[in-house]
């Protein structure tokens, strides 16, 4: 089998900080990690790769120069090849215009069986490149996976609801997105780390090698652009509720409802 | 789109680009058949520039072509999903502040009940699509309708509810109608110059506010989180007209098959999994104290937490404990009471959404970093909040 | 000169981070107050391949530099002493020797396992009476034909009674001093070969530290390591090496807890503002990451050292003379600046603070490693 698990390096966003007067992310010290849902449908592809030792991994990312260190993780928790599409000119990219980038970048890989994706990543939550990407490639996809069983060539899927599950088939080749019910991500090994950085590398395609149309890459190419970004309301120093036991209870309820919480 | 026949090789590198299989080899060069769409995916397929889209036709879909709301009308067993009333709720102030048509899209199998329900709930059109292949929810089919029904009727703004279904519907859409999509807002509005919808939604984990604007491109499409919007007051009065479009759908499009549907029984709650969170700490003053606490988490529909000091003191057992010793907890809504906020216990659960405090004492650090304090004595104060849950609940 | 990792040794470090944060750590308490050795941790450690970091491949190991392998004792070490000590005496100690001197045929049938994970290894010099002053061993051998008898006993034998493997000094020719020394492989379950007492630790808790006691234990002449006489000398370049890694266990333990300590510096509030804002604390969170800085210097200049070829003797000895004495100075520190939380079990801080004593001690005292330093520097 030929698998194709495309992951996105994120700012562990657990660190993420906001510059209160610019209203910017503080990117800076913040770590760099692989998005946790793609680490899932990595471990996936890895375990279909443990039961037939014949299968390829391959890991495309979407990034920066630096995203090869991300790459280089995931070659050295045992994927075998890993490509980096990397170009000033994909920047600015939203979702659609990622997916078709993406999408084209997969086209130049042939005879792939399958394609994993991680359900979302957590910088942006949106859960839309994995779908779009199928779409762009004209496959079906099942997404909120959490079993993956292969089955000559097709997968059973065990598909995720909120508060049902589906087993659904699909013929291959299909995309599937992981989400973190699906397995327990290995640790990368040392001597996978050795290899990530001698026998196994990392190849970069930019611009050039990918087949796109420029006009739908970039900012040009996204039909969405962020009108502005701004902090969520600063936790007030916490409000002391007046008066008598029934009015304070009467008025922190209004207030929960307010805010919809209940 | 147009092929030139003198620049094909034959390579058929386009017909596997092509989503809707609408290129055939005929005679060694690709031609189009029927089913393109003109979206232009296999424009980019072409090494050899044999494919030329006709932009034009693009282009003469100006966005002012576009008109009215729709709201995806998300059912399962044929019950209407909550979100859906949702959404229709918040379509109508959109529609209302753009002067235009509030109008559900009802894909299912035998849809006529839940059909006539959507107005009451603010539609003033259902457009349903009534098939047996549609009963549930598969993307291929639910992707295949929704797009013929968006080309030919060109609505303004699509919303669709952030369920699972919609988070795996919504992508395909926008992929297949090259537009753009605004995944699990949690606002949205009308830019009162520019009548684009602003689209606001939480990124980088809740760090970042985003406001996001689909400027030149149509349907702007937006997924909204479920539980946020609030429902229009329901108005039995209200019919919407219903109109059913008879879309063919052939078995063979659907591409994924549902083996089996599993209802899972709802797991024993857990800490860490909770909405809702009641703590108890020293101040509860005893194990039966502890019983009013359990009585006010069964009333917010929450689980029973509790401090390390709690548990020492031997009120309840350790898995319930919260803390640096215990569980590191987020949930929306987290109260503490009879619990003073010691180091180790703020450690575990100050990153909850909503943090209300009952304490006696005043100068309790739990304060700090409640949104909500009652300064009060916990048996008194419980006791009515229980009883005011319950009557809001009645 | 490049004071930066590389890619590939930051890549380690994340892995060992992550480990130790997922798999370590949850056990370091409980562990430390029963004294049950960690054998899931050795376990998970050899699943993954760690526990022949710096071995080649061709061995069985990872096939990558001494840094790499200090960077992940380091790591360990931030969350458990214990655990890192277990992997440290198992790769310097059993796995360093046995590279350097054993023939190709003992490294394919002892290195390979070891550094497989598959098995566990042990160094055995201390005696009761050759402690700081190894020459003196009482432990024999006597060479019988096509084997070798030991007699005598061996004490604070780190990983001994949980180790498969040890590598054993005994006095082949009691007449020539150190020149009569030599070094063994013994495999657990050797005829005459057994396990005495257990010793229960004031740190480290949770290592095994045993007595080794030989009665007519018959070894075959092909576990011999290296040549015969020539067991001193293993001894002492094995002990170089092994310095850096508890170098490096001393400068985790330090860093543990210095972490701890800050992180508890923003969220204890006393006269209503975070310990953070009191000057006197400042200089002495200044000072703790000054004296850390230099410490790792130290460390990783010793590793780098060795994996250049360069003789790094001294610089091992400097390294863990100045990393042991920061672990104590900053966990004592540690505990002081938590005050009474500090002293409970419910922080780490007294468990490294307890870890950290040892560091002064094992594989040389700090006034063995003044001695190894003062001798390079007039010599």
């Amino acid at each position: 089998m030929k698998i194709i698990v495309c992951i996105k390096q994120v700012p562990d966003t657990t660190e993420v900080k906001l510059d209160p007067k610019t209203g910017r992310l503080i990117r800076d010290g913040v770590p760099s990690i692989i998005n946790p849902d793609d680490k899932n449908s990595l471990e996936a592809a890895l375990q279909i790769k443990d039961n037939d030792p014949d299968t390829r991994v391959i890991v495309v990312s979407m990034g920066p120069p630096q995203a090869d260190i991300a790459l280089r993780e995931a070659l050295a928790m045992g994927a075998d090849e890993a490509i980096l599409i990397s170009g000033r000119e994909f920047g600015g990219s939203d979702t659609w215009a990622t997916s078709y980038i993406i999408a084209s970048a997969i086209k130049k890989i042939p005879d792939y069986d399958l394609i994993l994706c991680g359900r979302q990543a957590i910088d942006g939550d949106t859960a839309q490149v994995g779908p779009q990407i199928a779409e762009q490639l004209g496959i079906p996809q099942v997404t909120y996976a959490q079993k993956i069983e292969v089955n000559g060539d097709t997968i059973i899927v065990q598909r995720q609801y909120e508060d049902f599950y589906q087993n659904i088939e699909v013929k291959m080749p299909c995309l599937i997105t992981a989400i973190k019910e699906l397995n327990e991500p290995r640790y990368m090994t040392p001597g996978g780390i050795a290899d990530a950085y001698s026998v196994k590398n990392v190849t970069v395609w930019g611009f050039a090698d990918v087949p796109v149309d420029p006009e739908k890459i970039g900012l040009k190419g996204s039909p969405t652009n962020v009108y502005r970004t701004f902090s969520p309301e600063a936790k007030g120093m916490g409000r002391i509720l007046d008066g008598s036991d029934r009015n304070t209870v009467k008025e922190l309820l209004s207030e929960l409802d307010n805010k919809h919480l209940l | 789109m147009e092929i030139i026949k003198e620049k094909c090789r034959g390579c058929t590198l386009c017909a596997g680009a092509c989503p809707f299989g609408a290129i055939v080899m005929v005679d060694g060069k690709a031609t189009v058949t029927d089913a393109c769409t003109n979206c232009g995916a296999c424009e980019s397929s072409c090494h050899f520039g044999a494919i030329v889209v006709d932009k034009a036709e693009e282009s003469a879909r100006d966005i002012k072509d576009y008109h009215g709301v729709w709201v995806f009308a998300e059912q399962r067993d044929g019950n209407v999903m909550s979100t859906t009333f949702e959404l229709l709720g918040e379509g109508r102030l959109l529609a209302d502040k753009l002067g235009v048509e509030l109008c559900a899209v009802l894909l299912g199998y035998k849809t006529e009940g839940m059909a006539s329900t959507l107005g009451a709930w603010g539609a003033d059109k259902v457009i349903a699509v009534d098939n047996e292949l549609l009963c549930n929810y598969t993307t291929d089919a639910y992707a295949n309708v929704i797009t013929k029904l968006v080309e030919s009727r060109m609505p303004e703004i699509f919303l669709i509810g952030a369920t699972t279904i919609g988070r795996d519907l919504a992508p395909r859409l926008s992929a297949r109608l090259y537009t753009g999509l605004t995944a699990d807002c949690t606002k949205l509005d009308i830019d009162e110059e520019t009548h684009n919808l602003l689209q606001t939604r939480p990124a980088f984990g809740g760090n970042v506010m985003a406001t996001i604007v689909t400027p030149n491109h149509r349907p702007q499409m937006a997924t909204v989180r479920p539980g946020v919007m609030k429902k229009a007051p329901w108005n039995p009065a209200k019919k919407a007209v219903i109109e059913y479009v008879d879309i063919a759908i052939a078995k063979d499009d659907i591409r994924t098959r549902i083996v089996e549907t599993v209802r899972e029984l709802k797991q024993q709650v857990n800490l860490i999994e909770a909405d809702i969170i009641v703590s108890g700490g020293r101040g509860v003053g005893s194990a039966e104290g502890f019983v009013l606490i359990e009585k006010l988490a069964e009333a917010f529909g929450g689980v029973v937490g509790a401090s390390r000091a709690a548990v020492e003191a031997g009120y309840i057992t350790a898995d319930h404990q919260v803390g640096q010793t215990g569980k590191t907890v987020r949930p929306k809504i987290y109260v503490a009471c009879g619990i003073s906020g010691a180091i180790q216990h703020l450690a575990g659960m100050q990153n909850s959404g909503c943090i209300i405090a009952i304490n006696k004492d005043a100068d309790a650090p739990i304060f700090k970093v409640a949104d909500y304090g009652i300064v009060g004595d916990l048996h008194k104060v419980i006791p009515i909040l229980i009883d005011e849950i319950k009557m809001r609940v009645k | 000169m490049d004071f930066n990792l590389n890619k590939q040794q930051e890549l380690m470090r994340q892995l060992m981070r992550e480990f130790a944060e997922n798999e370590v750590l949850p056990l370091a308490k409980e562990i430390d107050e029963t004294e049950r050795f960690p054998e899931e941790t050795v376990l998970k450690m050899a699943r993954n391949g760690m526990m022949g970091i710096n071995i080649p491949k061709e061995y069985g190991g990872a096939g990558l530099d001494t840094l790499s392998y200090i960077i992940a004792v380091e790591e360990l070490a931030k969350v458990c002493a214990t655990t890192s000590i277990i992997l440290a005496a198992h790769t310097s100690l059993a796995l360093g020797p046995l590279l350097k001197f054993g023939t190709e045929e003992q490294k394919r049938k002892y290195l390979v396992p070891l550094a497989k994970g598959e098995k566990l290894g042990a160094f055995a010099l201390t005696e009761p009476n050759a402690g700081t002053d190894a020459a003196g061993q009482q432990t024999t051998a006597h060479f019988d034909g096509d084997r070798y008898i030991l007699n005598g006993s061996k004490i604070f034998i780190t990983n001994g009674g949980v180790a498969d493997v040890y590598i054993v000094f005994a006095m082949t020719d009691k007449s020539k001093g150190t020149k009569g020394i030599s070094a063994f492989i013994v495999e657990k379950g050797a005829p005459g070969f057994s396990i005495g007492k257990i010793e229960h630790k004031m740190g480290i808790r949770a290592s095994s530290t045993a007595e080794l006691v030989f009665e007519d234990c018959a070894i075959p002449k092909e576990n011999l390591l290296g040549q015969e006489g020539k067991g001193f000398g293993i001894a002492m370049g094995t002990l170089d090496g092994g310095r850096i890694s508890v170098a490096a266990q001393a400068l985790g333990i330090a860093e543990g807890a210095f972490n701890e300590t800050v992180k508890y510096m923003k969220q204890r509030v006393q006269f209503k503002k975070p310990l953070s804002q009191f000057q006197g604390l400042q200089w002495k969170v200044a000072d703790m990451e000054t004296e850390i800085t230099c410490a790792r210097m130290l460390v990783y200049n010793a590793a780098c050292a060795k994996d250049e070829g360069k003789p790094f003797g001294k610089d091992a000895a400097m390294a863990k003379l100045y990393a042991a004495q920061t672990a104590m100075r900053v966990t004592t520190e540690c505990v002081q600046m938590h005050g009474g939380y500090g002293y409970t079990r419910e922080y780490p801080l007294e468990r490294m603070m307890r870890d950290a004593k040892i560091t002064e001690i094992y594989e040389g005292t700090s006034q063995v490693q003044q001695m190894v330093i003062s001798a390079a520097v007039l010599k």
